[in-house]
């Protein structure tokens, strides 16, 4: 015969704490209220990011705690030189008798922010999972069917030097400005759609290393290094190279979204891989490399683009500063067009190299410089013009 | 692309970094550490295509058992007293995750190894995933569980309450200062390593005894990531061992950030896991014993403690001193004591302790009745309006502390208090290594060593303050800390949710106005400064005064 001791468990104990068992004050308040919604009902985005990220103009009453050795803590506002609807009223002084009370929420322009992709972790895993899978499918079908051996053999060697050149683009953006510029904006609502937007970058960074380390198993005349030496050394690349390092070196977070979203990926980004890459591949026999430039265009243009203009949109037309904003913005448009014009048509060379070739360099720049003003005219900004260089 | 073994992946992603060639990066966080010698690699080894699908798995479990626990009633389950602490602990979580997301940006310039980076930026986006998914358990226990007061104004009440600010320097404490310190000591090294095992892993443990099964369903996938996260600050860790002019640094960081992360996570977790539960069986771990085994054991002696023969020197009194402080000195149980004596200032019920609490006390930790049973017998008595005051203006054998200046948890345990006038003002701490952190530690210049790049205690730290001469029907509107019928208030001292036993703003308007206690100190001689502190030092436990002095001759 055997015995049991009996275990030590914690006895589970019928409490009926459930929503709507009692009626009592604020029983049936159960919605966020520290906030005002976009719409007229809150969205789960708002609520799982509005006001994570404090501000002592509106809360915060004991102010930051920690801050940097000048003095400054938390999110400072003229870490951007843009300005949003009431941020120069003096940030509130709380001392002795003072109380807590700040602004009514959300005391300044920059908490309007939402971003249209109502991004969170639920929807970006989401999102990212979906792309991977499906890249993984693409280039295991094309494995298995040998869709390699179809590609010219220029275009191999196209593939290995300058398709492989751009994952450098991607992943020096995506950590140094993007991911850098996360710790730069004053609300939750910025910094997480600018977080969200480094990892496309560094997820199609390391999609391109890791197609590129497939095709070096798979087709037995790719070098697999060229991309490295493209990158480091090739003329044609240079102009990219040199914009994207200067990219990351921008202080003003603002700057830095804009000159990458706004200006370099229409004039460089999608004209590279829209306007050349998408073009020839399929006279060249590679049906594979489009779905993962097509991927990665994917988040810019429906993903990455929608929240900047949204963003800046605010900017544009905030009620107290969309002057100061416009001549900023057209400040900053004088500044990198030229140089993203520059960067393009250094790339002018790689139009010429597969054998099946892909519409003129031109054709393609235009419809990327028509493309760059249209968004241009969706903010009502003017199109610089150095443009026409 | 898909059959690639990992460690192949790996390597290649590593081809992605280059050096510039013209332009550098911007720099726009200092350290006074140094990264000469070391040596660089990147321990997580962790690519995006695997990432990616293994975090949407982990959401699907996690969303899955959020959808079963709704349709299982879990809320006919939970104990009210268990819930109510979570409105602190769920208000004050997601900002310490958002901002170790900001916080890796701090480390690119400063820690120069690429490999290094992808691991940041991969800590970046975990950490946005547990502050949303965080808040999202919040918002699931406001629209389920019976009283969503104090859920509902979660984050206006996080940034306006004193608990929420004693919470929030483990936030700020990782954005801002030297980058080393900020980013890599106090959070990963500090934060992530020792306390995430209390926090996500031991607290789990006591919702789940109280009817809740989501705390440990969320908690338990967050902190399945924080692994990688610990991986990134021993890598960090490592390489700055190799300079040795380091080392000083690191003693001071160390130092610094164990001595804080004990003091607010203590008081905090403490006081969540033995006040907040009902699980009263007596073999249950008390919050003493896990720390013994999840910190002293597997952090202090098992992580810390072998780090030695790097060179690293090791705060062993500060540890030892934390175990006497919650073992001997009764840190948790103060700090619980000073939160209900307090509950008027918060946005969550604290109710009495019972019979069968006071029984596991004395089990626990023995002779805790001789101490703190009285007191809690005197908060059941007051806990519904009859006609007296909050116990926080009753005779019950309680001086209301002062604040501690760095850590902000109060000075509960008296004897240990000491005072300090830096930057002109009189500061009252909780301990001597606080005293350290601000007056010394957090300057500009170190033990004659020039320290450009630390940062500064700053704000105004003693909650009280603000409120000076305030009445507290006041100081409770101004907080925003009022139900949806204007006067009946959120916190209560019993979880009676009959409107006829709650307390309103009207029974706080007789009471004797706020009065800080540092703007008091300041105001005093010298002669009545050193008398105060004599006194204070001679009072406890449990808050009493201190006992009369025979007559002198």
């Amino acid at each position: 015969m055997t015995t049991t001791q009996p275990r030590s468990v914690p006895k589970p104990v019928f409490t009926d704490a459930e929503a709507g068992a009692k009626v009592f004050p604020d029983s049936g308040l159960r919605r966020f209220n520290y906030f005002t919604p976009q719409k007229r009902k809150q969205s789960h985005y708002e609520d799982v990011t509005v006001e994570v990220q404090p501000d002592p103009r509106h809360y915060l009453t004991q102010g930051w705690l920690y801050a940097f050795a000048d003095g400054r803590g938390g999110y400072p506002l003229e870490w951007t030189k843009l300005k949003a609807w009431g941020q120069d009223r003096p940030e509130p002084v709380r001392g002795p008798g003072s109380g807590g009370k700040g602004y009514d929420w959300p005391a300044h322009g920059w908490h309007e922010f939402r971003d249209p992709n109502e991004e969170w972790e639920l929807t970006l895993y989401r999102y990212n999972a979906n792309v991977v899978r499906q890249l993984n499918q693409n280039v295991e079908a094309a494995r298995q069917a040998k869709a390699f051996e179809q590609w010219n053999r220029n275009w191999v060697h196209f593939v290995a030097q300058h398709v492989g050149a751009w994952m450098h683009v991607d992943h020096g953006l995506g950590l140094y400005l993007f991911a850098n510029a996360n710790r730069r904006a004053p609300t939750n609502m910025h910094n997480n759609a600018i977080s969200v937007n480094s990892m496309h970058r560094i997820r199609a960074a390391q999609d391109l290393a890791l197609y590129n380390l497939t095709l070096s198993e798979e087709i037995e005349d790719f070098d697999g290094t060229a991309h490295l030496s493209t990158w480091n050394e090739d003329p044609a690349w240079q102009g990219v190279r040199e914009v994207s390092e200067r990219l990351t070196g921008i202080d003003d977070w603002c700057e830095a979204v804009f000159a990458a979203n706004v200006v370099f990926e229409p004039l460089v980004g999608e004209l590279f891989r829209s306007n050349l890459v998408q073009q020839a591949a399929p006279a060249n026999g590679d049906f594979v490399t489009p779905t993962l430039i097509g991927a990665e265009e994917f988040d810019y243009s429906e993903r990455d683009l929608r929240y900047t203009r949204v963003m800046f949109d605010l900017l544009v037309n905030d009620r107290e500063f969309a002057d100061h904003n416009r001549g900023i913005l057209q400040e900053w448009l004088s500044d990198w067009v030229p140089r993203c014009i520059t960067a393009a048509r250094t790339l002018q060379p790689l139009w010429s190299q597969p054998d099946a070739k892909p519409p003129r360099f031109e054709d393609g720049l235009d419809r990327a410089k028509s493309r760059f003003g249209g968004i241009l005219s969706d903010l009502g900004l003017q199109a610089p013009k150095e443009l026409g260089q | 692309m898909s059959r690639q073994s990992v460690a192949k992946a790996h390597q290649k992603i590593q081809e992605l970094s280059w050096e510039p060639a013209y332009h550098e990066p911007v720099s726009q966080y200092g350290t006074d550490y140094t990264f000469r010698k070391a040596k660089k690699k990147d321990p997580l080894k962790q690519v995006l295509r695997s990432y990616f699908p293994m975090q949407e798995e982990k959401d699907h479990r996690v969303y899955g058992a959020e959808d079963g626990a709704i349709r299982g009633n879990m809320f006919r389950q939970v104990q009210e007293r268990w819930l109510e602490w979570q409105k602190l602990f769920l208000s004050i979580i997601p900002l310490p995750e958002i901002s170790a997301a900001r916080a890796m940006p701090l480390l690119f310039r400063t820690v120069p190894n690429p490999e290094l980076h992808n691991g940041q930026a991969i800590q970046m986006i975990d950490e946005v995933r547990h502050s949303t998914i965080q808040q999202n358990l919040k918002r699931l226990y406001m629209q389920n569980y019976i009283d969503p007061a104090g859920f509902n104004s979660s984050l206006r009440n996080f940034q306006n309450d004193y608990c929420g600010t004693i919470g929030r320097q483990f936030a700020e404490g990782f954005i801002t200062g030297d980058a080393i310190t900020a980013a890599s000591i106090y959070l990963t090294i500090v934060a992530e390593t020792a306390f995430t095992n209390t926090l996500f892993v031991a607290m789990p443990a006591e919702a789940a005894a109280n009817g809740d099964y989501l705390l440990p369903t969320v908690f338990h996938s967050v902190q399945s990531d924080e692994s990688r996260h610990i991986s990134n600050g021993y890598a960090t860790l490592l390489m700055a061992l190799s300079d040795e002019g380091n080392h000083q640094l690191l003693e001071r960081d160390l130092r610094y950030a164990w001595w804080n992360n004990h003091a607010v996570v203590d008081a905090a977790i403490g006081t969540f896991i033995e006040y907040g539960t009902k699980d009263r069986r007596k073999d249950r771990e008390s919050y003493a014993e896990m720390w013994r085994r999840w910190i002293y054991d597997d952090y202090y002696r098992s992580y810390l403690v072998p780090l030695e023969k790097y060179g690293l020197v090791i705060p062993h009194d500060l540890i030892e001193e934390a175990w006497n402080r919650i073992w001997n000195k009764g840190y948790v149980h103060e700090v619980a004591q000073f939160f209900a004596t307090g509950w008027l200032a918060n946005y969550w019920r604290i109710d009495p302790m019972t019979d069968e609490d006071f029984e596991w006390f004395e089990h626990k930790y023995p002779g805790w009745y001789d101490k703190y049973g009285k007191w809690w017998e005197n908060y059941n008595r007051l806990s519904v309006p009859n006609g007296h005051h909050p116990i926080v203006a009753e005779d019950v054998d309680y001086v209301y502390p002062h604040r501690c200046w760095t850590c902000m948890v109060p000075c509960l345990i008296r004897e240990d208090m000491v005072m300090d006038k830096v930057d002109g003002q009189w500061r009252t701490y909780c301990s001597e290594p606080c005293r350290w952190t601000d007056a010394e530690a957090f300057r500009p210049v170190y033990q004659g060593r020039q320290t450009p790049n630390m940062g500064q205690l700053v704000g105004a730290r003693e909650w009280e303050t603000l409120y000076h001469g305030w009445n507290w029907a006041d100081v409770v509107s101004d907080m925003g800390f009022v139900r949806d019928d204007g006067k009946t208030m959120v916190a209560q001292p019993h979880l009676d949710l009959d409107p006829k036993k709650m307390w309103t703003l009207d029974h706080l308007r007789r009471m004797p106005e706020v009065q800080s206690p540092n703007v008091l100190l300041n105001q005093m001689s010298d002669d009545e400064r050193a008398a105060f502190q004599a006194d204070y030092n001679r009072q406890g436990p449990a808050g009493r005064p201190a006992p009369a002095q025979p007559a002198q001759g």
